[in-house]
């Protein structure tokens, strides 16, 4: 018998449809591999073993009895940890929400459950996905699955190892500079950060509200378009959740799987690539090249000069919106509750304690980084700025998409690095994102899958862009160069990862 | 030289609610500082003509109609909160002793 949890999700509901495998088949198998390597690659904070099940069962039942299903029904999910789960613990890898069960669910898990989809559990992530790295979780960190000894990106790196490993075809990742890209590149999987409201935020425990938003993690582009195609359009609960049905994103992946790609214009950023771009990051980058101008495309070199200011825009903006959404953890109505050693106990002295025993490092990083950009006395000079600054990048990719169909860049400067070595220096860990960060700042769409292995046989991702609301150009440029590498390869890039050892 | 000096981090730590152990603000003195320098070049480009967004795309309010809609439960809201009372929240005094 074949491994179940090597198929794609297309090849699970195909499956499913024909009655040729069981919901509970698929869920069981998901859940005996979590099992098996969750140990080692600790992608989930949370098994949600009973009530996938109970899911799946029901799902089989309805589907007997001939009922109408979602094409999904019945292939098991998994969700990152900030998105609320009605009934399932949702901490956002921190300690201030350790052992919080939602009383609501978020719209997209709504949408999932409304589909008939088996939640398998909570992924992973640096704490209120503040991070590049998985090791800001206060639970512990994630492990890639290529080298356990190496991050597998974030703060997303719950959800792409979790696909990466097999231990779930699918998963929800949120994307505020590259959370979902960033960990699918280093994981040789596919990660999609729609239109900025392309998908609901309601629900997501927010980061960065202008930037925060929700995508898939998948292993191929037609998986990503499907989950897609379900988890967005619009809601009335999300006042900037996107009044307009979702772009043809699944026609678009199985028109781009054909192979064809007369006519697209496709633009090389120049600014993302060169110095600080490892050599086998830069040597995969220009053979996607090459395989793309082989599709029929056409490559020319666009130039987008205020993408170097892309980096300091975000780390202002980003924490000076943070600050003021993390300031509802104030020990009073959910999550922990700390006071003071000494002194009076008034609730604004148990909110500072509260804080200082709940936030992990990063997480105070950032509010008080975000909170001395919005004080008086340097508000213009920095997040005023910052603001300018997002105006100049959203003319950079107007005047591009004016010569281009799409933009493409590499996802990720490196490979995944060692667990450790970037945790003493948070600057080194923010150039993570340099490329992916102008994305969340214009609110076009971003993809990443992986296009080969560098050097040091570690995967690498490929981004490609596309103007807000025509998300569908990339899953067809995504599509044509998946299906176009994978030839090559002979199959998926994740055969050529090493075998996890599966543990009884 | 440090722009961001101890005394600042704890200013604003206290702004931002959040208790500091006196190694974390010598820390995040140093942090900052080289995180700040490194951010400070946006205020390069950002000229007086350049317009400021606040929002990827452009937004405009959005209404509902005034239509009462069910509430969770509020057994539900308060099952999370560390403490509870006759169907409230319970929280320290809100006012200081002086």
């Amino acid at each position: 018998m074949t491994d179940l949890t090597r198929l794609t999700a297309a090849e699970m509901a195909a499956r499913l449809s024909a009655g040729t495998v069981t919901s509970v088949d698929l869920t069981q198998a998901h859940l005996d591999r979590i099992a098996a390597v969750d140990g080692d690659v600790h992608a989930y904070l949370h098994v949600n073993a009973e009530e996938a099940l109970a899911t799946a069962r029901d799902v089989d039942a309805r589907r007997a009895a001939g009922e109408d299903l979602h094409p999904l029904a019945g292939v098991p999910i998994a969700i990152k940890d900030v998105v609320v789960t009605q009934g399932i613990p949702t901490t956002a890898g921190s300690k201030i929400l350790e052992g919080w069960v939602p009383p609501y669910d978020a719209t997209l898990v709504e949408r999932v459950r409304a589909a008939g989809m088996p939640i398998l559990g909570k992924t992973n992530m640096d704490e209120f996905a503040m991070g590049s790295s998985t090791e800001h979780s206060a639970y512990g960190p994630t492990r890639n699955p290529w080298d356990l000894t190496r991050i597998p990106g974030g703060s997303g790196g719950g959800s792409a190892a979790a696909v990466a490993a097999f231990a779930a075809p699918l998963a929800v990742g949120t994307d505020t500079g590259g959370s979902i890209r960033q960990p699918g590149a280093v994981t040789g999987t596919v990660g999609v950060k729609p239109t900025y409201g392309g998908i609901s935020r309601y629900g997501l425990i927010a980061m960065a509200s202008s930037l925060d938003q929700a995508g898939p993690v998948t292993r191929t582009v037609l998986d990503s378009a499907l989950l897609h195609e379900l988890l967005g359009g619009h809601d009335p609960r999300d006042s900037t959740s996107v009044p307009e049905v979702v772009p043809p994103v699944v026609d678009a992946a199985r028109q781009g799987a054909s192979g064809d790609l007369a006519g697209v214009r496709i633009g090389v950023v120049k600014e993302l690539s060169g110095d600080g771009y490892q050599a086998g990051v830069s040597a995969r980058f220009e053979e996607s090249l090459e395989v793309l101008r082989g599709l029929g495309a056409e490559i020319v070199e666009v130039s987008c000069p205020n993408f170097e200011y892309a980096l300091g825009a975000y780390y202002l903006i980003m924490p000076a919106e943070a600050s003021s959404n993390l300031a509802k953890f104030d020990g009073m109505r959910f999550g922990l509750r700390v006071e003071p050693d000494e002194g009076p106990v008034t609730a604004e002295r148990v909110m500072s304690a509260t804080r200082g025993a709940g936030f992990g490092d990063e997480v105070k990083r950032r509010i008080i980084l975000g909170t001395y950009a919005l004080s008086a006395g340097y508000y213009d000079a920095y997040y005023g700025s910052a603001q300018k600054v997002r105006t100049l990048i959203q003319r950079d990719f107007d005047a591009a998409f004016e010569q281009v169909d799409v933009l493409v860049s590499p996802t990720a400067p490196t490979t995944a690095f060692e667990l450790g070595s970037k945790l003493d220096d948070p600057l080194a860990m923010y150039l993570n994102d340099i490329a992916t960060i102008p994305a969340n700042l214009a609110g076009v769409p971003g993809m990443s899958l992986p296009n080969g292995v560098s050097d040091d046989g570690l995967p690498v991702g490929f981004q490609i862009l596309a103007p807000a609301k025509q998300d569908h150009r990339m899953y067809r440029v995504g599509a044509a160069l998946e299906t176009a590498l994978e030839k090559s390869w002979g199959g998926p890039l994740l055969e050529q990862a090493p075998e996890l050892e599966e543990k009884a | 030289m440090s722009t961001i000096s101890r005394d600042e981090v704890a200013r604003v730590a206290a702004l931002a609610r959040i208790d500091l152990s006196p190694d974390e603000v010598t820390r995040l003195a140093g942090e900052l500082d080289v995180i700040v320098d490194a951010i400070a070049q946006v205020s390069a480009v950002a000229t007086p003509e350049v317009p400021a967004t606040s929002h990827p795309l452009p937004l405009t309010n959005v209404y509902r109609e005034d239509v009462p809609e069910p509430a969770l439960p509020v057994e539900d809201v308060l099952a999370g909160a560390p403490e509870a009372l006759d169907g409230r929240f319970l929280v320290p005094q809100i006012l200081g002793e002086d």
